[in-house]
Parts: C-alpha cells; structure tokens; sequence
C-alpha cells in the first residue's frame, strides 16, 4: 500500500474551522516535546506559556499592546495574500512607517505643538509604509520582478536605516552616547486607554482597521478585485480589473499599515526610536495571516493567539528559565502546522494499492 | 465469433449519483464500435473502467472469454487495451520521440524510439517526424503521437475519446484512414463521439448511453443522423435554423488590425480587417492556435492598441479596455468557460458581478448591492434553464452545458449591441449547444451584431450568415455560408488558401 494526496470535489465548512484549531493543538504537543527534551515538564511549561498570561489584567493589557501591530499588519498581508501577492517585507515597511513618522516627532520635539502632532505623525507613518510598500509592488508590476524577494530584501535596507539614523543623526545628545533618540513630547504619544496600565487607543484602532477590512472585502468592488485576482487571475482581466492595478493596490495597502504598525509601536509602547522596534512583528504577522485563514476577523483572533507566544515566551524565561528563542520556535511550529493542515483543505489521503511499473 | 471484450452489469456510483447503471457492451474482433451519448451520459466513467483508472461497483468484465479484473491502465496495457485521450498529455519543449520514452521503460534507446516512431508512422499513415519539438506541432500531429504511443504496446483493442473534436475535416479523414487500416489488422476501436455524421461512416456498430443507461445497441449505418440523436437525447432535438433577417449597418468594424504574439507559443495578428452588420451572424473558423485567442483579447480589449483599428457602432474603440467597451454595449464570452469566463470557486452571483460590475448597476459608490446582484443572478438562471445544486452553487459545481448557458446568458439578458462569444457549445450537452445556438440568433434578429469564434464548423455552418477563416494570425474573406462548401472552408482552416476562391 502507499498513500497519495488525492484533490477534494468538496470542501466542507468545518475543515476551515478544524484546520487552525488542529494546527494550535498539534502546536501544542510538539511544544511539550521540545520541553520535555530541555528536561522542563512540560504540562507546567505550556501554562506559563500559554494559560498564565491570561491571569491578571496587567497581562491582558499587554497581550492587546503586543497585538495591536500584528493585527493592523496581518490585515493588510489578508488583502495581499488574497490577491495572490506575497508580500514578505511588512517588516521593512514597519520601520520605514516608524522612521517617516518619528521625523515629525523630532522636528516638533521642545516647541509648543497642538494636538495635530500624532495624528500627522500616524498619516506620515501610514505614508512610509506604503511607499516602502511601493517600490516591490512597481518592480513587479513594471518589470515582472519577484515580489518575495525584493520586499524581503528591503527589509534589510529599511533597518540599516533606521539604525544609521539613531546611531547618527537622530541620536539624542543629552543620551550619553546610547544610540536612541530623545523621548517623544507627550504630545507625539499615543494616548492610554484606562487611566493606569499600558494599553493605548492603538489597540482601538487595529481592532477598527480589522472590522473596515472585513465589510469591505465582503461587501465592497475593490474586496471583490482582490479576491478575484487571487481565484482566477484570467477572469479578473475578464473583469477589467488590471492584474498591476491590484498589485499597487494591495502592496499600498499592506504597506501603509504596516507603516502605522511601525509608528503607533514608536509613539506608543517605546515612546522613542531605537535601533530595534519590533522584535519581529512583520514576520510573525504572515504567521497571523494564515492562522485567522486570510480574512481580517480571522487575524484579529489569531493576532490575539500570537501575542500570547510573545508574553509566554518572556514568562517561561523568567519563570522556568526556558530561553526566549522558544517562542520563535513555537511560531515557527505553528505556521508549519497551519500550512500542514491546510493541505486537507484541499486534498484528502487515500491509500492505494502499489502498482507494479508496467 | 467471440468477443473480444464483454462488459455486463457495470454500475458505477459517485456518492449518489449513478453513472453507470448496469451497462452491457460488446465489442467484437476487428470492430470499429461507436460509444455514443451525451456529455454526462456515462461514457468516460465506463471507458475509465475499462482503461483501469476506476473500478466498477458492480459488474463483470471479460477479455478473449475469461473473467478478468483491470487494476490500473498498466494491466489494461498488459491486456492489449491502448487509449488516447481527448486531452493530451505532451511535454512542449520535447520532441515527439522523447514524449513518446516517456510511456516507455527507460532504458529504451532514443535511437530506437525514433526508428520506431518512423516505422509506425508509415505503417499507419500518421506523418510525424520524430525530432520535432511538439510545441510546433498542430493539435492533430500532437493527436498522432497519442496514437503512436499506443500502437507501440500493439493494442487489441484502441480506445479513442473523442478524437475529431480538434481536427479538421481533412485531418479527420486521414484519421480514418489510419483507423481502417487497423481494423483491417484485426485491432478493434471504440470510438467515442457526439459527432453522429462519423460514426454512422466509421463504425460498425453502436451502443448508446443515456443518463448512465444503455438505451440502445444499433447498426449505425442503417439509422440516421436524426434517429441516433433522438436515441442519444431521447427526445427531438430542435435544430437551431438561421432566420434570414434582414441586416443593417455595420456596427463591429476591423480595420488592419495587427497584434503580437502574446507570448512564445502565441499567434500574431496580421492585418485583420472585418465588418459585422446589426443583425447578423459572422462565423470565424479555424483552428485552435491560429490566432483566435489573440483576436478575441483584441476585441474585448484584454489587450488594447490604436483607437482606430476596432470600431462599434462608428466610435473609436481599439484603445478602450473591456468595461469601457461594455458600457458602449459589447458583450463577450471567453472560450474557458471556468478560470476566464467565471472564477471557479465563486458562487454564480460573484460570477454575474464579474462581467457585470460596470454596466448593470450593481455597485453602487464602491460598494456592492447584493440584493440586484442575486436578483439578476436569478433572471438569468430562469431564462436559460441553468440547473443548479444549490440556491447559489459555485461554478465550478456546475456541469460544462449548465455553466455555458449562465455565461452566455449573462451578457445576452444584457441585450448587447455585439455579442462575441469563443466556442460557445464547446464540451456542451445537445440540449444545452440547442439553446445557446438559439439564443444567439435571436439576439441577431434583434438587431445585435453576434461575432462566433469556433472550431466547430457544423456550428458555423448552422448558425452563421457569413464565415471567414483564421489562419496563422489572418483572416480570410468573409463570405455568405451558403454560397461556401466544408471542403473549401477545411482547406483554408489548414492553412491553404487559393483553392478555396
């Protein structure tokens, strides 16, 4: 006997439901492998991971700080990935989001400013993503260049940088040579939700940017373009929909939230440029995108799960002296297995008898 | 004399749906022997059967007298059953007696191959030459190799799926030829066709199906054209008749229309000048690859050029793109029913939306009114009888003649001012290619100017007032269908002109 992958006539509605569910769970069990093999228990080392953060409000706060950026960016890579246009370099387009929108913050820094600092810095950071976004997005649409790795190649050019303007000119002189800028004015910061803790309105807005994205790939003409050019890229030029028109689209799209990812996290939980700002909140963000299936209400959720591995992670280190790279491993399993059970989405396994060759 | 293969009681069920209910086929030695029947009747599951790609429920197969159990197509092969498939399986960028090694064991010599390929190719009448790459093969050399591949296990028995539904008339006829030859071997065929004029030439005898069913074994030589449809559809089937209405302006003009090929394995377009009146049915015939895909992008504006080259109703229009065209009043259906005419995993309404967003006031200031979308989406699944699973089923859930009738009827409810349509009965069932030739004609004889892009020359010659030929990026002269001859028009369809005039 051996077993063959053989394509479904059907897909049922609760394999989309099972898939991520089985994927978190199949998670889970490698997880309390690896832990036994560091010689941890392991049922003790997935609560701190995964059950003690939810314990006390202070945890919860943060689980939604830790969030936010995942989900504005997951959102946009949604639309991306719909539309059959991988873009990997959210990353990138974080920083350059955080770097157009510091700019403000700095120009204003010590003058008396109003209450129009943050949001233009927001607009300034939307506007850097989306034009960081931008330049892969023309390469393929003018010249067929592979989006995949010229977005991920910027990534690298945006953090050089960032980290040029830090360790240079942005540097703040009274910092005793720390490669870091001043802190923002409190003008240039993202305002507190509840009076004591550290969840802000950024928290509010991904959760808006989820709903919005949501209605409008559902109800709206552009939702339908981008959802056609992934299905059936013949039929969407059928449609008059131009396949380089969507491409901009979409890169502009998920470029320009990741952008505001970048300069909320630097208004917000830092309150100043460093030469690292996201421990790997674009990336972890594709992880996002496919756990929550491709659609914003799903990144939401999932948004939600994978900041949980980021404050797992931090508690197991402190609680069980497992190292911080476990939490990287944990996503990596995770986007492993989410792949993984998506392939019953679309196959199913038959055992067939062996042929002898003819 | 006995049989060489017998077939009794084969059922097949997919879930519930019974695509073989209790079939009896006999096939003699040294028979050519029609299987006969609608798309959907049953006729690629009991082939697949007797091929070993699918097991029967329930039934007993015979070969040569004893009982025997077909577990893949390598024990048909073994058994001496050979096929070739309507849709090929070919390696472009290979040369034929490389595709040819591949069905072979690999330590077969190339050099034997091609020697091989040669002598078969005389033998039989297919010329090939083995050192072509494929890829500039026509449809009927690349149907060849499929045969040759085949005759080299020296099959008793060669299964043929609807061979002749990319030839044309000539290479049809050499196809014969080569047929007869090997019935006179003493191989048998079994001729899978709707094509009822070539099987009542070709075969000896016929078994019908009907909704999984055999209804009826005949002598086709003794019955006509008519009384085998009737057998195949059980009921009349009504011929579209061509109503000589009287024409108007010329609402389509072409005028030196030239395009490159789209890509490497494309066709350019030379200097294409064509007029279709208001009212009127203009054919164009030719062979699939000869340019029809580059003509029809041109035309819906999939790919855009000078201005002046396309026209509707006197306005310039070459340089618009498709919903610019089709707030002028075009209408097009594309040869790919699913992937360009429909996205196959949308639900029919999407599909509406998809060739209807710009001019049937669905989307109202970006956003989409689902309500006119289903509403629409219903019209036209009434008025062209579209069966469907569910209220709203994907398209791909639906049958080849079903979805046909929803893509064609989508831009006709429109009431265009110019229809194109590529291939539009291609793969489909009687009933359905009966109302979609139907309805064309009576989109013309209400004053639209109706373009049809078809390699089936019944079609054109059925439905069309005038017919030009494509070939190799030109187009012929178009000239009243009654004044043109088959011959002449297959002549020019394989690249000959001159004799046609």
């Amino acid at each position: 006997m051996r077993v063959i992958l053989e394509r479904r006539d059907d897909r049922p509605a609760w394999l989309s439901l099972a898939s991520p569910l089985a994927a978190v769970t199949l998670t889970m069990i490698a997880g309390a492998m690896l832990f036994a093999l560091l010689g941890k228990d392991p049922l003790a080392a997935l609560k701190v991971f995964f059950i003690d953060p939810l314990g006390d409000g202070w945890a919860l706060q943060e689980l939604a700080v830790k969030a936010t950026p995942l989900i504005l960016i997951a959102v946009g890579l949604t639309l991306c990935y719909r539309s059959n246009t991988w873009n990997i370099g959210a990353e990138g387009q974080l920083v350059m989001g955080a770097v157009f929108g510091s700019w403000l913050a700095l120009a204003t820094h010590g003058t008396a400013n109003g209450p129009w600092v943050l949001p233009a810095m927001l607009v300034l950071g939307v506007l850097g993503g989306m034009a960081w976004g931008l330049i892969p997005a023309l390469l393929k649409a003018r010249l067929g260049v592979n989006e995949i790795l010229t977005s991920l190649m910027l990534v690298y050019v945006a953090e050089l940088l960032l980290d040029y303007l830090v360790r240079g000119r942005w540097r703040d002189p009274q910092g005793f040579n720390f490669p870091q800028s001043v802190s923002f004015e409190p003008e240039a910061t993202m305002p507190i939700l509840f009076g004591a803790g550290r969840l802000h309105i950024g928290f509010a807005i991904a959760v808006a940017v989820a709903l919005v994205a949501a209605l409008l790939m559902a109800r709206s003409l552009k939702g339908f373009e981008i959802r056609l050019a992934g299905e059936a890229p013949r039929a969407a030029r059928f449609a008059g929909f131009g396949t380089a028109r969507t491409t901009l689209l979409v890169f502009a799209v998920s470029g320009g939230l990741a952008g505001l990812a970048g300069i909320i996290e630097v208004a917000g939980p830092l309150g100043q440029l460093q030469p690292s700002i996201s421990p790997g909140y674009g990336f972890t963000a594709i992880i996002v995108a496919f756990l929550g299936r491709l659609n914003p209400i799903g990144a939401l959720i999932a948004g939600l799960f994978l900041a949980l591995t980021f404050i797992g992670g931090e508690n197991a280190q402190i609680a069980m002296r497992i190292p911080l790279d476990v939490t990287r491993v944990f996503q990596g399993l995770l986007l492993f297995f989410v792949l993984g059970c998506d392939t019953f989405l679309l196959y199913r396994l038959r055992r067939v008898p062996n042929l002898r060759t003819a | 004399m006995a049989a060489l293969l017998e077939a009794s009681g084969i059922v097949r069920r997919f879930g519930a749906l019974l695509a073989n209910d209790h079939v009896d086929l006999v096939v003699a030695p040294a028979e050519i022997h029609a299987l006969l029947g609608e798309n959907g009747a049953g006729k690629s599951t009991l082939v697949k059967i007797l091929y070993g790609l699918l097991q029967p429920s329930e039934g007993t197969l015979t070969w040569e007298g004893r009982p025997v159990t077909i577990a893949s197509p390598a024990a048909a092969r073994r058994l001496g059953v050979g096929m070739v498939f309507q849709h090929f399986s070919l390696f472009e960028a290979l040369t034929v007696a490389e595709n040819v090694a591949l069905s072979l064991p690999a330590s077969t010599p190339i050099a034997t191959i091609e020697t091989e390929v040669a002598r078969l190719s005389r033998a039989y009448g297919l010329p090939l030459e083995p050192r072509r790459e494929v890829w500039r093969l026509s449809v009927g050399e690349r149907q060849r190799i499929e045969i040759v591949r085949a005759l080299l296990q020296n099959p008793k028995l060669l299964i043929l799926d609807e061979p002749t539904s990319v030839l044309t008339p000539q290479e049809a006829d050499q196809l014969f030829v080569t047929l007869e030859a090997l019935k006179a071997e003493g191989r048998s065929i079994l001729y899978i066709s709707h094509k009822l004029d070539e099987v009542r030439r070709l075969c000896d005898r016929a078994t019908v199906l009907r909704l999984g069913k055999v209804v009826a074994t005949a002598d086709p030589r003794a019955e006509t054209a008519a009384s085998l449809a009737r057998l195949m559809v059980g009921t009349e089937v009504k011929e579209a008749r061509a109503t000589a209405h009287a024409t108007g302006a010329d609402r389509l003009v072409v005028k030196g229309l030239s395009l490159p090929a789209s890509d490497t394995h494309g066709t350019a377009l030379k200097d294409v000048t064509l007029s279709v009146r208001a009212g009127e049915i203009v054919g164009i015939a030719g062979i699939a690859g000869n340019g029809q895909d580059e003509f029809f992008a041109a035309l819906s504006g999939e790919v855009t050029g000078d201005p002046g080259t396309i026209s509707l109703d006197g306005r310039p229009t070459g340089a618009l793109g498709i919903n610019a065209r089709r707030r002028l009043g075009a209408a097009y259906v594309p040869e790919e029913r699913l992937g360009h005419a429909a996205a196959p995993g949308f639900t029919l309404a999407d599909n509406a939306l998809l060739s209807g967003h710009a001019t049937n006031g669905f989307v109202r200031r970006g956003l989409i009114d689902r309500g006119a979308v289903t509403a629409w989406f219903q019209r036209v699944v009434s008025a062209f009888d579209v069966r469907m699973s569910g209220p709203n089923p994907e398209a791909r859930a639906l049958s080849g003649g079903n979805l046909q009738k929803f893509v064609v009827g989508r831009e006709i409810l429109r009431e265009p001012a110019l229809l194109v349509v590529a291939q539009p009965t291609w793969g489909v069932d009687a009933a359905a290619a009966a109302t979609i030739r139907q309805a064309l004609l009576d989109l013309a004889a209400r004053g639209a100017a109706v373009l049809v892009i078809s390699q089936d020359l019944d079609e054109l010659f059925a439905i069309a007032d005038r017919l030009a030929v494509i070939s190799e990026g030109r187009l012929s002269e178009p000239r009243p269908t009654p004044s043109l001859d088959r011959e002449a028009v297959g002549l020019m369809m394989g690249g000959i002109h001159g004799v046609a005039a």
